[in-house]
């Protein structure tokens, strides 16, 4: 048993949805996810390599689909069953090739020809033909039943997915390249204003990252960064945040960095750049209470469904803007953040795939318990 | 004639004493033959015929001619007169305030003067809402004046209203309310609950700019007014006051000052208790002391809030004297020691202090973390003549239930100060330097100052600053019953119990430490020996 697998079972589904909402992460020991026996994937195409992962991290949008709150946007983007995990840092079999997958989906590795046109112009992440070619649905590898997932001993990837790890970089850093490109890609609309960033979990923290490496403390307005609790406060100081506060703090430390004034919830001013890592109805609430007129709200954290007041929205013609994974590039970027930050420090623990209930609980509390990113170790089950 | 104050010495025999913890009261057992009591004397008798001896004080002021032969027709007449931050509780009705400024206008509407307006001093504190002046002055005054435009409140933070006298040779600017330095004649109405009130500050602060304020209310000045409530000598505060005042009497408006006192009989009943020494208690007193205690502790501490809040003191008047500012206030002081001075032997290791739900600066409000700094640092640490109650480098040790809660209408500076300058620093000089000008010229603090119920901005730093001097001076500071994430942002130590406090305490001043435990209330001036 080396595999987990995302089945479609829409009861199971619904237990997993229920225990999820009075426990984030119960939705494992209830719901569809289950350990299977290995199975050896077929090759798309000869060009396609093995991979044996050695640690896949869980992500937000992993623990949304255990726990049954994921949109019903992605059904037809996903195929099942399916091994989940996106976060992957594998050895290629039959090579000592150690590396990082870019999980989208994109045309090239689907066969379609020609490329689409994002595909054409290197943005992978917006491919125009995500549902189709020669691969069965899937947002990225870890939703796709053809490819597998990094939740396993074995996955499959094209090479166009694969991006070497630096001999020097060891397996807890480079699972963070993944997680990081993201904050990589959200980081370039940096405006050098004031800038907040709602959420220091794993993906808050590294886009503070990311901006922190781009920025000039002294010539760029603050950037201030909420978080819950006292290790992610802590880091967030320790990455660069000029202002670390709690959730209910925020409108009024913008409101003095900003020299805003308030009618009713709303501040006059704001700041023109909010980047919302949490993807709540309350959290893009907030976003809009404190961002600024014209100003943008990006959502990288993804988002259900929420529920939003957008006359502010309307009235003060702010934006909000996806934010999605990132480009091949973004790798390389991540690759250096990672690096420079010393980002390996932030997978707090790692477990066994036959504990992946355990793990998967403490991904749902990992603020809480002093965490931030958790991941699966496959190293010490290798059978080779 | 009531008796004086007293010192007891807590010996076995000794009843548990009473302690304010906010909205309620504990009783506190403490540590027999080390431990002392210091109670206020009783309330002195009030003045027989108050509008008698208001009129006279009128006639007959000091080194000042009578107030008739100071109006005549045509002229400017304004009359200022304290906020809502004195006195507290509020006194029942008729209210000090209207009993003389009814006074006052009797004789100026004798005298054909119709060009009087009534300026409320609020220096940076928060306008008063209309129920507050209705009471301050009675119905009559505030419906005469108000709709008129003749009764309004000092706006610290307008321009167009505020007019320089001039410069100390400290290079402090003395800048006022533009009415007053325009008017022929400035009448001002004070209520001297402590002795720290009244002379020069009153108009140098209750009708000044923040430029002006700005001067006097820092960390260091605080830090260094080491006698808030005795000898001006030893308080920056006053003597930076005091040059403004020399600028004033030379350079501004003909002044007449008129200065009261009360007595300290402060809660009503059901309340008496309160005023009482606990050994005198009667049965029925435990009674009630345990009936409102324990009925407190059931009901939502905002309903507790609004019961404290509604309650209306029955002290009186027992001075009023009227003239030129440094005579009357003189005057005014011997009467305010003869009510609130008790002798007192020595420093203790410990100082005990039972924080009420009311500061100056809540009235009907919030008691909110950093009023609780500045009533015990500021205010009751203070209440001494000649020397701190506690010895330098001793423990203060305080009951409060210090909850994170804040008025957001009245202290809306507050909640930011909270917020973002105690985690950085909690010394006052140095938030003074970082943080102070930040607070002071926010549009928006000022838009709410001007226009609402609020605080100024920089309010939160002059609360602070007010126990600068406190909290340089103790050695460690413990707060029993708060909460203890909101007492260590305040750079206290919290302690769930006060036998848990003493052995925190230990640390500092050892296992056998002598106590002094300030009864609050009444209002009491320790003239330590």
């Amino acid at each position: 048993m080396s595999r987990l697998v995302f089945s479609r079972k829409p009861a199971r589904f619904a237990a997993a949805r229920l225990a999820g909402s009075l426990m984030p992460g119960r939705g494992a020991s209830v719901g569809p996810l289950s350990l299977e026996p290995d199975e050896t994937l077929p090759l798309p195409t000869r060009e396609w390599v093995r991979l044996n992962p050695r640690l896949a991290g869980i992500c937000g949008s992993d623990l949304a689909l255990v726990d049954g709150s994921a949109a019903a946007y992605f059904d037809p983007l996903v195929s099942y069953p399916f091994t989940p995990g996106h976060e992957v840092v594998a050895d290629v079999e039959g090579t000592d090739r150690r590396v990082v997958v870019v999980p989208v989906l994109s045309c090239i590795t689907r066969g379609i020809t020609p490329v689409c046109h994002a595909c054409e112009h290197g943005a992978i992440h917006l491919c125009e033909r995500v549902a189709f070619g020669h691969l069965e649905p899937g947002l990225q590898t870890g939703f796709c039943a053809d490819t597998g997932g990094g939740w396993s001993r074995e996955m499959i990837a094209h090479p166009s997915q694969l991006v070497d790890v630096p001999d020097d970089m060891d397996d807890e850093a480079a699972v963070l390249i993944e997680p990081t490109a993201c904050a990589v890609h959200a980081a370039q609309r940096y405006t050098g204003k004031e800038t907040v960033i709602i959420g220091a979990g794993t993906l808050g923290l590294l886009t503070l990252a990311a901006i922190t490496a781009t920025r000039d403390r002294d010539r760029t307005g603050p950037v201030i960064v909420t978080a819950r609790y006292a290790e992610q406060k802590r880091l967030a100081k320790e990455l660069g945040a000029d202002i670390v506060c709690a959730t209910d703090e925020l409108p009024r430390w913008v409101r003095s960095a900003t020299s805003s004034l308030v009618f009713g919830d709303q501040l006059t001013c704001g700041a023109p750049h909010v980047i919302d890592c949490v993807g709540s109805s309350d959290s893009l609430q907030q976003a809009l209470q404190v961002v600024a007129p014209g100003g943008e709200v990006q959502v990288v954290g993804m988002p259900g469904n929420v529920s939003l007041e957008l006359t502010s929205l309307w009235h003060r013609e702010t934006a909000i803007r996806g934010c999605y994974a990132y480009t091949r590039p973004d790798f390389d970027t991540a690759i250096d953040l990672v690096r420079r930050f010393d980002l390996g420090r932030m997978v707090s623990a790692t477990y066994s795939l036959k504990d992946y209930t355990d793990a998967i609980a403490h991904a749902a509390q990992a603020g809480r318990r002093g965490a931030v990113k958790i991941a699966f170790d496959m190293r010490d089950t290798r059978s080779n | 004639m009531g008796r004086p104050g007293f010192v007891h010495e807590v010996d076995r025999s000794t009843p548990p004493v009473l302690f304010w913890r906010g909205e309620n009261f504990s009783l506190e057992k403490l540590p027999a033959g080390r431990s002392r009591v210091i109670y206020p004397p009783e309330p002195l008798p009030a003045l027989k015929d108050i509008d008698g001896a208001i009129r006279h004080a009128l006639l007959n002021p000091h080194d000042r001619d009578p107030l008739p032969a100071l109006l005549f027709p045509g002229m400017k007449l304004t009359i200022a007169f304290d906020d809502v931050s004195l006195p507290l509780p509020k006194m029942r009705r008729p209210d000090i305030r209207q009993r003389v400024i009814e006074a006052v206008l009797d004789l100026a509407a004798a005298a054909g003067v119709d060009d009087v307006h009534l300026i409320a001093a609020l220096g940076l504190h928060r306008r008063m809402h209309e129920y507050e002046l209705r009471h301050a002055l009675g119905d009559r005054i505030y419906d005469a004046f108000h709709p008129r435009g003749m009764l309004y409140q000092h706006d610290a933070e307008d321009p167009d209203n505020l007019s320089i006298i001039g410069t100390t040779d400290h290079g402090e600017v003395l800048e006022i309310n533009k009415r007053a330095a325009d008017s022929d004649l400035v009448v001002y109405v004070n209520i001297n609950s402590v002795s720290m009130d009244g002379g020069w500050k009153s108009i140098t602060t209750g009708l000044a700019s923040y430029k002006c304020l700005s001067h006097h209310h820092t960390g260091e000045t605080l830090q260094n007014t080491k006698s808030l409530m005795g000898d001006r000598k030893h308080s920056a505060l006053h003597t930076s006051i005091w040059r403004l005042g020399k600028v004033l009497e030379d350079h501004g408006p003909k002044l007449f000052q008129i200065e009261t006192t009360l007595n300290t009989d402060m809660f009503p009943d059901p309340y008496g208790f309160i005023n009482k020494r606990e050994w005198e208690w009667t049965a029925r007193d435990r009674a009630t002391f345990l009936g409102v205690s324990k009925g407190l502790a059931l009901m939502p501490v905002k309903a507790r809030r609004k019961m404290f809040f509604n309650i209306e003191s029955p002290h009186q008047m027992t001075s009023v004297q009227a003239g030129e500012t440094e005579a009357v206030h003189k005057i005014t002081l011997e009467h305010v020691y003869r009510q609130q001075l008790v002798t007192v032997e020595g420093q203790t290791d410990i100082l005990t202090l039972g924080i009420p739900y009311v500061c100056p600066y809540n009235p009907d409000g919030v008691m909110n973390p950093i009023l609780v700094m500045c009533m015990g640092l500021g205010y009751l640490f203070n209440m001494y003549r000649n020397k701190p109650l506690v010895r330098e480098g001793g423990v203060i040790i305080m009951t409060h239930p210090t909850y994170r809660d804040f008025n957001p209408v009245h202290h809306p500076s507050y909640i930011d100060f909270f917020e973002q300058v105690l985690p950085d620093t909690t010394d006052p000089v140095v938030m003074g330097q970082k943080w102070e000008k930040q607070f002071a010229e926010d549009e928006w603090y000022r838009h709410l100052y001007r226009t609402g119920n609020a605080y100024h901005g920089v309010h939160p730093f002059y609360a602070w600053y007010w126990g600068a001097h406190g909290q340089q001076h103790a050695g460690k500071v413990i707060i029993v019953g708060g909460d203890p994430a909101t007492v260590r942002r305040l750079g206290f130590t919290p302690a769930s119990t006060m036998d848990d406090a003493f052995e925190i305490a230990s640390d500092v001043v050892g296992r056998t430490p002598t106590v002094t435990h300030l009864h609050v209330p009444s209002l009491l001036v320790a003239d330590v020996q």
